[in-house]
Formats: C-alpha cells, structure tokens, sequence
C-alpha cells in the first residue's frame, strides 16, 4: 500500500471565546493517499470546515491548534504541519496544499481580472516565470474548467456563480498541488452545476492522481464521488471506513441516523435526529453523541468511547460495538452501565414541544 | 476588451449618462442659491442705505439696481450670467464677480490643495496602520485624534495651533509685500514660475497653518473611513481565498486589503471637498488669507446678492464637477461601477 500524502493524528482546533474554548475539532485522526477521495460528512457546526482549515493552517489567529498534520511529499520525508512558521507553511500553500471554498460569488477579488488573479498565484510560486508560460499556465487550467480563452481578461464579476467556482478550482489546480481540500464546493450552486463541479474534482484524481478531502453534507455526493468516508460529530471522528462499506451497513448510531434523514423517491416521511448537535464550549461527557442517541447506554454517558476497527476495516467509536468486538470491555461502563438511557425519550419530546 | 465592455457597459456609456445627470442636479442648485439669498430678510439697498434714505428713495435705488423686478425675471438674469460664466457684477463695489473668482480663486484653491494634501498624508497612513493593527495602541490613539479633530470647528482648531505654532510661521510679514509677477493668479504658481524660490518659501510657510487647522477638519473622517474599509476587506472571502493560494501576507495586505479599502474612501473624498470649501470661508477670515471665503464673508454682511449668489454658484459648481471626477477615477478603479 502507497504511504500516505497526509496524515492527521489526534488533531485539536480550539477558538478562545468569552466563555472558554469552543473544541471544534478535538482529537481527529485520519489518513489520506495518493488519488484518494475521503468524504467528509456531519451536521452544519460540527468541525468540518474548521478541520479544512486547521490542515492548511488557515485557522484565525485566536484559534489554538494542536496534534499532527504531516505532508509527505513523494519520495520526500513527512513534515508536520503544525507549528510550522507562518512563512513556510505560506510557501506550501498553492503547491503542495489546495483549498476550494465553499462560497465562489465573494472568493476572487472584484477588482482584479482573472489573468491578475492567475498571474499571482503563480508568481508567488514560481518566481522569474515568464509572462507567457503564465498565461500558457493559465489558460490550459482554464481550458480544463470549460473556461474560453476568451474571457481571461475578464472581472469576476461578469461570470455566473458556477463558472466562478470553475475559476476558483482552476486557480487552485494551475499550482498543481498534490492534495486539496474542498469546502462544500457546491453547496451555493444549482443541481446541474453541482454535478458538472462533482465531475471536475472526479477527473482530477484520475489524471493527476490527485488527494482530495471533500467536506459536504451532501451524502449523495459521498457516495458517488468518495473512496473513503469519515462521519463527524461535535468536533469528533465517530465513524470512518469505506464509502460503500458505510452506506450499506452503517455502524455508528449517528451515521444510521444521518443514512435515515436523508431525502429519496422512497421517502415516505421525515425522519430527523432529535435536538440538535451540542455546545461545543461544554461538550457533553461521555460519548457526545449519547443525548440524541437512540440505542445510548447508561455508561455512555459517563465513559468515551474507544475506536474500534472491525472486520471490514470501518472504524467506529461507540460502545455498542466495542463491546460487541471485546466484550470484556463492557467492566469499563461500570455496574449497570450497560442499561438503557431512558433519558433520550424525554429530551426528544421535550424537543417536539 | 471588447468583450469585457459588452458584458457591463461600456466606460463611455457610464460618463455620458453622469454628465447628462449633473445638469438637473445643477439646474436645482441654482434654483436653491436664488431663493435662499430672497427668502433672507433685508437686500443690499436696506443694509446699505437703511436709516439713511426715506422710502421712496430707497424704493427708486431698489428699482434701478433692478430689485423689485419679478423673481422669474431675476431668476433668468441669473441663469443668463451662470451660462455665460460672468456671475454678474457686485452691487457693493462694482466688480465683476468673475474677476473676484479669478483674482482671489488662487489663494482658496492653493489652501483647498494643501489641507487635502495634509488630510491624505496623515489620514492614509495613519487608517491604514490603525485597521491593520486593530485595537492595538496604535489604533486607540488614532480613533480617539480622529474623534477630536472632527468634533473641533474650525475656529477653534486655528487659535490653538496660532498659540501653539504661530510664531515661528511667519505670521509678521504679510503676503501681500511679495513682489511677484502675476500670471496665473495662484501665487505659489507665479513665484514658482517666475524662480522666486524664496517666495514659494515664504508662501509655503503662511500655507503650513491654514491648511493644518482646515485639513483637521476633515482628516478624522478619513482616518475613521480608511480604518474600517481596511477591517472589513481584511475580513473579505477573497483574502482567506488568497492565503489559500499562498500568497505572501505582504501582498495579501497591500494588493487585496489596502486597494479595496480605499474605493469607499475616493468617494467620500468628493463630499469631504465640499466640507473644505466651506471650512475654507472660516479659516480664510481667521488667518486673513486673501481667498474667495473672505470676501464672501464681506459680501454676506453687506447683503450683497448678486455677489454671494455668484460666488456660492462657483462653490457649488466646483464641488459638482469635482463629485463627477471623483465618480469617474471610481469607475476606472472599479470595473463593477459602469451603466
């Protein structure tokens, strides 16, 4: 098996606020390799666009990061990310780390041209490059994007919001980075457009095996764009493996949820999760998830989960299937731990109320 | 770029269609510099001769000067000499108010220059520092000076900074012992010009005051201005974008930061002009500086319409076309901003 372009071991992003840190992501480890697609879905607010961040480094100044981001390079040695100085981590950025936002109608500068934009992206990059091997540098990324030639002269604000986007991941492709981060890319853009961006990122790990982490909420797109998939709640990883072992056989209670509250032709009513994902100022003890959570036990108010690693390679962090892999572990939850939370029924009516 | 123009209108379109704005914009202007002088109580001949004419003296001096015609008919005398830029002759002292603005439009124009020259290098570089540096001491000190000289009227900055600076300005020697050929009207230009640099160092020094105390008029604004657009656009998506992309900080700041903080700005510039001209009047009287305020001053106190009517109209023109100057640079920075 190829090593890792990036490895994230336990990495924590906590913001200072007036009542304490917000843990928006706390503890998150995962693996991305060469031409990999990992998926990573959650609830709005639950970390994945600050876990986008906290990878680049981009997070704001009074964010505290802590934990493991290595780069490998091919055939380079790995380098930690984290604690790196701001220069260095500055020179990466556009080479070796990609970032496609969410948002493209306010992402370029309204007024600089695409070709200004182009020309100092790659400038910051490649110094001494001349002025035609950036505009040939260009306008073949933009070529790729279904972009005329044309319109390289061009304000942003004379293209429509998808041929924004293009724009955006062009810029980010022209500095051909071997790992990018992608942001909801398409969560402002229509359905056709959506899928048009979806095809995009989809050739680019075929042509230029490149690793993308693709954050949405969309779990469709998870299914049919990702190789790998991890599920996010309150800051935590609670459920990663492969894309279609996760939809076929989810394990963690959240995820069944999430599976369950998505929208098909066979949907005959809503189903939704009761409360809502928790104040990450105070996280609740135990598992996070264990309010909200149907099959929750006494102890998993009380005592973490552990990661579990089953037979099909999904890595889970509840307590059902620790127990159901090691079942010695069930002494951790204490006497009577194993009992049903009754608590969840109360809070899901009072929820409704 | 003829695609580009085709997409979001064209430059010309957008000038053609501002000018073609301004006419009305004028036309009611005039309208408002007319009536205000009528609707004051009093006219030239009552501030002049009141007390010492009997009624129908004072009636006939009225009619001769042309007073008790109908106001439309007044109006249109009016227009007849906006549109030949002549601005009628003074009712006081019979000069032409066009030779007014010519001889003493100088000496404004010169006081105008050197208190937005102060205005832009104190307040550019101070805003920026205090928006790049929020909420730092740098920042403090900068809002609350910007605070303090916008809430200070004219006529009490320029009394403190006399206190404080006027002897060493050369407050002794009037300007008026210059011996200077005269062919622009602007003196600093015609010492200049004629190689006098002892002169332009003698004006320069009388200048440093008087635009100092009107530049504290408006460089608080400017500071407040700069200070926030700067904060808002280092907030902007497009910076985040741009780090993303790695750019240097260096750049990021300068090249996305600064640039986009100063459009808003250019375009308060043109209302600040405006401030200016009206500054100016009080720190002309103040500093007995030989511009256009002083004499309108003089004019306002002998009632005089036809002369405060013309010179408010040259003001108020100056500040039109400087609003639409301001709107075309705007254009030309900001691609967004076309018809």
């Amino acid at each position: 098996m190829t090593e890792p372009v990036l490895s994230v071991r336990d990495l924590r992003v906590w913001y200072g606020t007036d009542r304490g840190p917000v843990r928006a992501v706390d503890g998150v480890t995962f693996d991305v390799r060469p031409g990999e697609t990992l998926g990573l879905v959650g609830e709005s607010g639950c970390g994945k666009s600050t876990l986008g961040r906290g990878v680049l480094g981009l997070t704001p100044p009074a964010a505290a990061v802590d934990g493991e981001v290595v780069l490998r390079s091919p055939g380079g040695a790995g380098r930690n990310l984290v604690g790196l100085p701001a220069k260095e981590i500055q020179r990466l950025r556009g080479p070796e780390l990609g970032l496609i936002f969410q948002e493209p109608m306010t992402r370029l500068n309204p007024l600089m041209r695409i070709s200004q934009h182009f020309e100092e992206a790659l400038r910051a990059h490649h110094k001494g490059l001349p002025k035609q091997e950036i505009k040939a540098r260009a306008l073949a990324a933009l070529r790729g994007m279904g972009i005329p030639e044309s319109r390289y002269g061009s304000y942003p604000h004379e293209f429509s919001g998808g041929m924004r986007q293009r724009i955006m991941i062009a810029l980010a492709l022209v500095l051909r980075p071997a790992f990018i981060v992608a942001d909801e890319p398409t969560t402002a853009l229509d359905v056709l457009v959506e899928a048009q961006i979806i095809k995009i990122l989809a050739d680019l790990r075929k042509n230029f095996d490149t690793s993308l982490v693709l954050i949405t909420h969309n779990l469709g797109i998870v299914a049919e764009a990702c190789d790998r998939v991890a599920v996010m709640y309150a800051g935590h990883i609670v459920e990663q493996g492969d894309a279609r072992e996760v939809f076929a056989n989810p394990q963690h209670p959240y995820t069944r949820e999430l599976l369950r509250s998505t929208i098909s032709l066979s949907t005959t009513g809503l189903h939704f999760i009761p409360g809502s994902p928790p104040d990450l100022v105070e996280p609740p003890q135990g598992c996070r998830f264990h309010p909200r959570c149907p099959v929750a036990m006494r102890g998993c108010a009380t005592v973490e989960p552990p990661e579990v690693v089953l037979p099909t390679g999904v890595v889970s962090a509840c307590w059902q299937q620790a127990i159901e892999a090691d079942p010695a572990l069930a002494d951790e939850l204490g006497p009577g731990g194993r009992e049903p939370l009754a608590a969840v029924k109360e809070i899901s009516v009072a929820d409704e109320a | 770029m003829s695609n580009t123009s085709k997409q979001s209108g064209s430059l010309r379109r957008y000038v053609l269609t501002r000018i073609a704005l301004a006419v009305p914009m004028v036309l009611i202007l005039l309208i408002l510099v007319f009536v205000m002088m009528r609707v004051a109580p009093g006219d030239p001949i009552s501030a002049s001769q009141g007390g010492k004419l009997n009624a129908t003296e004072l009636a006939a001096r009225r009619h001769a000067a042309g007073f008790d015609a109908p106001l439309y008919q007044q109006f249109w005398d009016y227009l007849k000499s906006v549109v030949t830029l002549n601005f009628g002759t003074t009712f006081s002292d019979r000069r032409s108010v066009r030779d007014i603005i010519i001889e003493n439009g100088g000496a404004t124009l010169t006081l105008t220059a050197g208190a937005l020259v102060f205005a832009t290098v104190i307040g550019i570089p101070v805003g920026l520092l205090a928006g790049r540096y929020r909420d730092r001491p740098v920042d403090v000190i900068a809002r609350l000076a910007s605070t303090i000289s916008y809430a200070a009227p004219v006529f009490v900055t320029a009394p403190l900074l006399t206190l404080a600076f006027g002897s060493t300005s050369g407050q002794a020697s009037p300007l008026t012992q210059l011996n200077v050929p005269t062919q622009t009207h602007i003196l600093i230009l015609d010492a200049a010009l004629d190689g006098d640099w002892g002169a332009v160092n003698d004006i320069l020094q009388h200048l440093l005051l008087p635009s100092i105390a009107l530049g504290l008029l408006i460089v608080g604004v400017f500071i407040r201005m700069i200070r926030i657009n700067l904060i808002q656009s280092l907030q902007g998506d497009y910076i985040e974008a741009a780090r993303a992309r790695g750019v240097k900080e260096r750049h990021v700041v300068a090249r996305h930061g600064f640039r986009n903080a100063l459009v808003p700005v250019i375009t308060v510039l043109g209302l600040q002009v405006a401030m200016l001209l009206g500054g100016a009047v009080l720190t002309e009287k103040y500093f007995n500086w030989p511009g256009i305020g002083r004499q309108l001053i003089d004019y306002i106190n002998q009632r005089d319409y036809v002369a405060v009517q013309g010179i408010v109209t040259v003001f108020a023109l100056v500040v039109v076309v400087i609003s639409l100057l301001i709107d075309f640079v705007n254009a030309l920075i900001d691609p967004r901003v076309r018809y």
